[in-house]
């Protein structure tokens, strides 16, 4: 059996690896969910790395819908031949085209397919794929064909949580939540991204930004791609570690919102102003 | 097998299904739990488990199981001393060793384990007999042994019940008080409110109208549906009054959500100190300059509005029940607080209490069954994930204002 191990450029926890290979195992569709920028969707092209498989993307966006990832009929386009005196305007198939699920259906090699963000969809959108992730077939009445998988692909399911998913849905799934990494796994996952670094930058980085991911009522909290950005910033910028702490340079980097800017702020600001 | 887990786990609120039972015996049968607890643990939850909410129950069932099921025995203090800062690897002959261990039976190791700890004096390295480092015995670690038992050294992996027994996941339960991050979750909850319900079918449909014409070989068919908006006009009430400071956090978190969302039709807040008579407020200050007369609002505001009262419902009795009860000085009330709570409650379709207070409490000797009299006549929710949610449900639920929760 084929195990997923992670990949030069993922570091993936024991917890995660396990999930991975257990839903590869059991056939399932795996769903991650995770705090923003915890990596949910770079899993999907890591296991496509390490196991060597075709990654098939379907990005899901508010007004995307079930039908939209088995197929398309384009009747315009039929429409539009047949005025025109198209050629083979009776083949329907001519206009079929199969959507993402479908493609990932009809490859002959075992692919990868990652639904990305799929609580972005409506709600009732993960009910409408039930019988198409359970059966990995689907049936397009207008050619009165099914498309059946040839080889069931292995799919990666990512979500937000923005939206509850539907129960039916969840139990079809194997899930795994990622959990923010801690300052060890952190410093791993940095040192895959940086080739070289300066040990004391990035313990002082490190050090700082868990601070200010502990801050009170921020309102989205810094993840690993925000402290990759910044400690990208300050390694070009030249900062000394001594000086991350105390003045936090490239606090934009981190924090997105000016809200949070207040917040980070208004902390620091005691410490300056002792003896006021 | 492990059946009883199966009610177990539905016992502690988990809602697994039989679906979700057979794949994990059926993962078991593939044998991807490796006979180790601590696989079993991580596969049960992927399988059973499917939101971190959640992973706390499930934590709390699996112990209440494995509880009994002994794992090692605390080692000896003089044993661990003799492990610390392992030898380097003695030199050895791989093919002697594996002739000499590889063919133990796990029971051997076990009983042999068992003699050192009883024989053994002191600390031994890169040896072939003791527990030790460095060397070829099967036991000890930084050795070189087919198989064996490694005693001491750092674990590279927490055992099941030990990550079980951490429970990192309390936070996420759903019955716990709300936080900040959980509190925005929760929030969307309130997109349940969202539906195109109301309204005439005016909005034209595209991509249904090519699918009808083309339907209908090039026949022009227009189709129409409704727009897509939040129909809901909501009406909070806060209470702003100095029971309440302990939740303030959670109360501000409340209001920027509400207001941020930008979901509803209509949003009006006011504010009340311990309850409502007279006049609400239009500032949390509740100062004489910002009030605004009840009798306009209830006028004003009409009936399909839904009113949420935030407020822990906690004073004194008079305060509720008699005339002039108010609690501040300069305000006389001529009818007392609880008839302006039922008067309210009368006048709108669907009106919630959410109390910040730890369900618990509510009816603690403090609270004086202010508690217990407010929400009898408003349906009172804890603020909590799970309460929110429900009275968001009941908020948009069909049922009339006459059937009150049970319970």
């Amino acid at each position: 059996m084929e195990q997923f191990q992670g990949s030069s450029q993922y570091v993936v926890s024991e917890e995660l690896m396990r999930s991975v290979n257990i839903a590869i195992a059991l056939r399932k569709p795996l769903l991650i969910k995770g705090e923003p920028g915890t990596g949910k969707t770079m899993l999907a092209e890591a296991i496509s790395q390490s196991l060597g498989k075709e990654l098939i993307i379907w990005n899901i966006k508010s007004t995307t819908k079930a039908q939209d990832g088995l197929y398309v009929y384009d009747t315009v386009q039929r429409l539009y031949d047949s005025q025109f005196g198209g050629a083979g305007v009776n083949d329907i198939e001519k206009y079929i085209k199969l959507g993402k699920l479908g493609e990932a259906f009809s490859r002959e090699k075992q692919a990868i397919l990652l639904i990305d963000e799929i609580d972005k969809a409506d709600l009732e959108f993960p009910n409408d794929l039930l019988w198409e992730l359970d059966k990995m077939e689907f049936y397009i009445p207008e050619t009165k064909k099914t498309v059946r998988a040839l080889e069931r692909p292995i799919v990666i399911i990512t979500s937000n949580a923005e939206k509850e998913l539907p129960d039916a849905f969840l139990r079809r799934c194997i899930f795994h939540y990622i959990e923010f990494p801690d300052a060890q796994m952190m410093e791993k996952i940095i040192r895959v991204h940086f080739d070289h670094l300066d040990d004391a930058l990035l313990e002082q980085c490190l050090k700082t930004f868990y601070e200010i991911r502990a801050l009170r009522g921020l309102q989205k909290k810094p993840s690993t791609s925000e402290v990759i950005d910044w400690i990208q910033a300050l390694q070009i910028g030249g900062i000394a570690p001594e000086k991350i702490e105390r003045e936090i340079p490239f606090a934009g980097v981190l924090l997105k919102k000016n809200e949070d800017l207040d917040t980070l702020r208004q902390k620091e600001s005691p410490r300056r102003t002792r003896g006021w | 097998m492990f059946t009883p887990l199966f009610y177990l786990l539905r016992g502690h609120g988990l809602d697994v299904s039989l679906g979700e039972w057979m794949s994990l015996l059926d993962a078991m049968d593939k044998g991807l739990h490796q006979s180790s607890l601590t696989e079993f643990y991580y596969l049960a939850r992927a399988v059973l488990v499917k939101t971190e909410a959640d992973f706390d129950k499930f934590d709390g069932a699996f112990l209440e199981y494995f509880k009994d099921v002994k794992t090692f025995d605390a080692l000896p203090q003089a044993l661990l001393d003799w492990l610390a800062n392992p030898h380097k690897q003695a030199a050895y002959d791989k093919n002697e060793v594996d002739k000499r261990i590889g063919g133990l039976t796990p029971e051997q190791i076990k009983q042999m384990l068992q003699e050192r700890f009883q024989e053994q004096r002191e600390r031994h390295d890169g040896g072939r007999y003791w527990v030790g480092t460095g060397g070829t015995s099967a036991f000890g670690h930084s050795g070189y042994a087919p198989q064996g038992i490694r005693v001491g050294g750092e674990s590279r992996r927490h055992s099941a019940l030990q990550v079980a027994a951490a429970r990192n996941f309390r936070d996420f339960r759903e019955d716990h008080v709300l936080d900040s991050r959980q509190f925005q979750l929760a929030f969307r909850r309130l997109r349940q409110f969202s539906a195109d319900v109301e309204g005439p079918k005016e909005e034209l449909q595209l991509d249904e109208t090519i699918q009808k014409t083309c339907d209908n070989a090039g026949n022009l068919e227009l189709v129409f549906g409704r727009p897509r908006r939040n129909a809901v006009k909501v009406m909070l009430l806060f209470d702003s009054g100095g029971s309440m400071w302990p939740y303030t956090e959670l109360c501000t978190l409340l209001f920027q959500t509400a207001v941020k969302s930008g979901n509803f039709k209509d949003l009006k807040i006011y504010y009340f100190h311990n309850c409502w008579y007279d006049d609400l407020y239009t500032q949390p200050s509740c100062d004489h300059c910002d009030a605004i007369p009840t009798e306009w609002v209830l006028h004003n505001i009409k009936s399909d509005y839904k009113v949420i009262v935030v407020g822990d419902a906690s004073m004194a009795p008079y305060e509720l029940l008699y005339k002039g009860g108010c609690s501040d000085y300069y305000v006389y009330n001529e009818q007392p607080g609880l008839d302006w709570i039922r008067r309210t409650a009368a006048r709108y379709e669907k009106m919630v209490w959410l109390n910040p207070m730890q369900q618990g409490q509510w009816f603690s000797p403090y609270g004086d069954n202010t508690v217990k009299i407010v929400s009898g006549e408003v349906p009172m929710y804890p603020l909590t994930i799970q309460g929110l949610e429900q009275s968001m449900k009941y908020l948009v639920s069909a049922r009339s204002r006459k059937e009150k929760r049970t319970g």
